[in-house]
């Protein structure tokens, strides 16, 4: 087994552990754990599966293997950030909502006194 | 429309949003409710200075945001006020006295006689003083040619701030209004509902207190921003 792969199933283990501890102690939410362990299981089962990831790889006439890992990876960062992107947009869009309800109870109590 | 309401002389509401306007603020509501029978409405987009009760004490109806939401949300929250209180008018105008006061009654008679939905105050038609530096010069002309070629209406000041919708658009605006910028984005939505707008001549002068929200570098920004929602908002569903 090389350094390389180690390196990677150790680090891809503590992420899948860190990210099921995170949730386990609500710190977490479930809707946002699931791209992050998804891709933390698909890069274990890769670093694992050494034979898996280079048949993969070829397929894809990729002449790396480890540089398919990197791929997917990125992949999965890009689809967390515009997950995150969605989730900040319905987040303002609450906020403004409250904002807005807000301004208009304090007149009404204030008009009704 | 409320049933109640008939019979009776159309309710208008003046809006000004404003922003860190304590000084300027008081004086602009007294002159307002000095000269017109409206009410006047201050929505105070999260200042952190005396606006709210700078306006207040002047005599206006004040929306105290708790937080700054920006010129497109505070505007919709007055839609939202107009909506609920029932009123059949509203104007617009900033809150920084840019505006003339005195030609309110022209950007709203074309809506209170029913020829108009919208009525959009002009700073170029007519005989004008108003002197724009050159970048600003330059978005003008973008967006009149960007909102003349998509929607057929004849618009010399998309980016006005100065104008009066009837009932049917404050309903809308206030389910829908682009949160920042919202100017040349309602043109958009004026289109799609088909809605009457025209332009009168008004007055415009520079700030008296206070900094314009445009800052050299948020230009570039403003011409992507209002370009992209714009064009989105010509393929978006309204439900």
């Amino acid at each position: 087994m090389s350094r390389v792969t180690i390196l990677s199933i150790v680090a891809s283990a503590a992420l899948l552990l860190y990210i099921l501890e995170m949730v386990r102690r609500r710190k977490l939410r479930e809707e946002y754990s699931i791209l992050w362990l998804f891709g933390s299981v698909v890069i274990l089962v890769l670093s694992l599966k050494k034979n898996w990831l280079d048949s993969l790889a070829h397929a894809l006439g990729i002449v790396y293997p480890p540089s398919f890992l990197f791929l997917i990876a990125i992949f999965f960062i890009l689809l967390i950030l515009i997950h995150f992107s969605i989730a900040i947009s319905k987040l303002h869009q609450m906020n403004k909502k409250m904002t807005q309800e807000i301004a208009l109870m304090k007149e009404k109590e204030r008009r009704e006194g | 429309m409320n049933p109640g309401m008939e019979g009776t002389s159309p309710r208008t509401l003046v809006v000004l949003p404003a922003y860190q306007e304590e000084r300027s603020i008081g004086g602009l509501v007294r002159s307002l409710r000095e000269r017109f029978p409206y009410d006047v409405l201050v929505v105070n987009d999260g200042s952190t200075d005396g606006t709210a009760d700078a306006a207040r004490e002047a005599g206006a109806i004040v929306l105290d945001l708790p937080c700054n939401l920006g010129i497109g949300g505070a505007v919709q929250t007055a839609f939202l006020y107009a909506s609920d209180r029932g009123y059949d008018a509203v104007v617009r105008i900033d809150g920084d006295g840019q505006h003339e006061v005195e030609d309110i009654p022209k950007v709203l008679e074309p809506i209170l006689a029913g020829r108009a939905d919208a009525v959009i105050g002009s700073r170029f038609l007519g005989e004008t003083e108003y002197r724009a530096s050159i970048p600003r010069i330059f978005g003008i002309r973008f967006f009149r040619l960007l909102v003349n070629l998509t929607t057929g209406y004849r618009v010399t000041d998309p980016t006005s701030g100065f104008f009066a919708i009837n009932r049917a658009l404050i309903e809308f605006y206030s389910h829908h209004y682009p949160s920042d910028y919202p100017e040349v984005d309602a043109f958009i939505l004026m289109h799609r509902l088909k809605s009457r707008a025209v332009e009168v001549p008004v007055r415009m002068y520079d700030r008296a207190e206070g900094k314009s929200s445009i800052t050299a570098f948020r230009a570039v920004y403003y011409m992507v921003k209002v370009t992209l929602s714009y064009l989105i908002n010509r393929i978006r569903r309204f439900g």
